[in-house]
């Protein structure tokens, strides 16, 4: 489906574009950031009508790989969240996707031994465009649960951010920009 | 004034700035304006850095060429600062200069970065005082029993020297980034407008500012829109306009209410559907919003488009000009590659005749009101031989591509013109590439 393939590039490049702007000097563009925001609502909106009308009736499991002992679990959403960047301070994180902000708090506040939600069902294959962020290891290194309060520092709680460390579980698109914080300096 | 646009024939005048094609990323133009004589000409750089070009006094052996710019004073505006509690570089790139209309010797002109705003006097010294009773030439002071006699100190002429410094540094007031500062025509006032806010400002009062639009949704959540750009009314003191992402622009009177949140006016053209597309919000953001210098139009410029919309009429603008529309179906393409989100200006000419804004691979376009003609013009440093008349320039949308057209493919993205100055009464137009400033002249005939 071009319109789906399409959608999912835009989402993509948004994506990048998001966890760039972290970095740019300045700090972050409030104008910037809505607009990336509202792109990736239409391009979320379109991709998810278009994979909705697509797969029917599989039942695939869902992949969850990732850590459960890793610091923030990752909650299974109806749908991707879209969080929008800005240089506020914590309380006012603007997020495009009104009704998952709620579930953003909560998450924040979630012990590292949560068990995962993730959504199982209609997952297909891996998002091949996302990149995977899980760092990487050292030989005899193992990975440990990071601690709840890492994963905000006191003054970059204005910042939010796509996380380094997280692994975006492969066949799970709903939440593969979900997870934030900001990483260890 | 020369006539109206068609007959115009634009003649390259100067260029300023560096040759090489490495752009020192401190080097890169952000703002042009002229002063409301034209007689100086200023410019901010990504480096905080302001240079003022002046006038010459007219060429007496080439009358027919108006005279040129030279610089006349250079200084840094702006420095960069930390913001320790949010952890957040300011850059000190200049957003914003406007100038006050002259009172005395002195001028005046307001820079912005992202955060702060100053107030610069830029002054004269060409005497100095030679002579003192109790000072030696060099500045040492005389043994007191040496002095016999009571003289006084004259003033002799020295070599011209322009000198700047700031009377007033209005900070502390926004908390996102400045997009937009405008002098009132009170000539006491100014606003500065942020994405959310707007401030009102005296200009002897630094210490405290007036919150005239607060945009701010109590949950940043339902936030939807920001404020792009805002503008006094050229001769209403009481009126203003800001415009939004979203493509409207409202009209405010400070006379109904201490905060201008309910707008006296709501400007907005609905949208197009079947122009619809994922871009449809980044292009519908109005970058630029203009008063006419008769105070009865407004012109707004979006990303591919110029519109010019007149005060009495809310529901749509009178004018629209297509700037670039060959660029609708490279969208996804400009998204890509930041382009999309490249906040162009567009300028008035002095009788309001001729609207002008930038484009890709150095053009520039004008549009001529009254004879409903436009040109485009590129600033090139090929087209700079003194005089040189340039020539109107094509793009092939598609199809078969004539001779001198260029094709849509072949454009350069990296060379845009987001900042032109219309000088205000004559023909002169200061175009900015990144890092040169073009001036180019109506050949006077």
């Amino acid at each position: 489906m071009e319109v789906n393939a399409e959608a999912r590039r835009i989402l993509a490049v948004s994506i990048s574009k998001l966890y760039a702007s972290r970095t740019q000097r300045g700090g972050l563009r409030l104008h910037r950031s809505l607009l990336l925001s509202l792109v990736m609502r239409s391009a979320r909106d379109i991709y998810h009508s278009s994979r909705e009308s697509e797969c029917q009736s599989s039942e695939e499991r869902m992949d969850t790989s990732s850590d459960p002992e890793e610091g923030q679990q990752q909650p299974g959403m109806p749908e991707p969240q879209t969080t929008l960047i800005s240089s506020e301070p914590a309380q006012e994180e603007p997020d495009s996707a009104d009704e998952e902000c709620e579930i953003t708090e909560d998450k924040e506040n979630l012990s590292p031994t949560r068990q995962s939600r993730k959504r199982r069902g209609k997952a297909s294959a891996a998002p091949d465009f996302l990149p995977i962020k899980r760092a990487r290891l050292e030989p005899g290194e193992e990975r440990y649960a990071a601690p709840p309060s890492c994963c905000r520092s006191g003054a970059g709680d204005s910042l939010i951010a796509l996380s380094l460390n997280r692994v975006i579980p492969p066949p799970n698109i709903h939440t593969a920009y979900e997870c934030l914080h900001k990483p260890h300096r | 004034m020369a006539g109206p646009g068609g007959d115009m024939q634009w003649c390259f005048s100067q260029v300023k700035g560096a040759i090489d094609d490495d752009v020192a990323e401190a080097d890169i133009i952000s703002t042009v304006e002229f002063n409301h004589t034209g007689e100086l000409l200023a410019t901010g750089d990504k480096g905080g850095r302001v240079v003022i070009f002046q006038q010459e006094i007219e060429n007496k052996s080439q009358p027919q060429f108006r005279s040129e710019y030279n610089v006349y004073s250079t200084f840094q505006s702006h420095e960069p600062e930390f913001d320790y509690l949010k952890s957040l570089e300011i850059e000190e790139k200049i957003n914003k200069i406007r100038w006050l209309p002259q009172k005395n010797a002195a001028q005046f002109l307001l820079s912005t970065n992202d955060k702060t705003i100053k107030l610069w006097k830029i002054s004269e010294r060409d005497k100095r005082p030679e002579g003192y009773n109790l000072k030696e030439e060099d500045g040492r002071y005389k043994d007191p029993n040496t002095i016999m006699s009571l003289r006084v100190p004259v003033l002799i002429p020295m070599d011209l020297m322009v000198e700047a410094s700031p009377r007033r540094v209005f900070a502390n007031a926004h908390t996102y980034h400045i997009n937009s500062i405008s002098v009132n025509s009170d000539n006491e006032t100014y606003l500065s407008a942020d994405d959310l806010r707007i401030n009102l400002w005296h200009l002897e009062i630094t210490d405290r500012s007036f919150n005239i639009v607060d945009i701010k949704p109590a949950n940043m959540e339902e936030l939807t829109e920001v404020i792009t750009a805002a503008e006094f009314h050229p001769h209403q003191c009481n009126t203003f306009v800001y415009s939004s992402s979203k493509g409207t622009i409202r009209l405010c009177d400070m006379r109904a209410s201490a905060l201008c949140d309910k707008h006296s006016k709501l400007f907005e053209e609905p949208e197009d559907p079947s122009n619809r597309s994922f871009f449809s919000e980044i292009i519908s953001s109005i970058s630029d919003v203009k008063f006419s210098h008769n105070g009865r139009y407004m012109m707004t410029r979006d990303y591919l488009s110029v519109k010019i919309w007149d005060l009495n009429m809310e529901n749509r603008p009178v004018e629209t000009y297509q700037v670039h529309e060959y660029l609708r179906s490279k969208l996804c393409s400009l998204y890509e590659n930041d382009c999309i989100f490249d906040k162009f200006e567009c300028c008035w000419n002095g009788n309001d005749s001729v609207v002008m804004t930038g484009s890709y691979n150095n053009f520039f376009r004008m549009f001529d009101r009254g004879q409903r003609r436009d040109v485009t013009l590129e600033a090139s440093r090929e087209n700079s031989k003194p005089m040189q008349v340039l020539k109107p320039r094509k793009v092939c949308a598609g199809g078969k591509r004539k001779k001198d057209e260029i094709s849509v493919d072949s454009l350069d993205f990296n060379k845009k013109i987001l900042h032109t100055a219309w000088h205000p009464q004559d023909n002169i137009i200061a175009v900015a590439t990144t890092n040169n400033l073009y001036i180019f002249q109506d050949k006077v005939n």
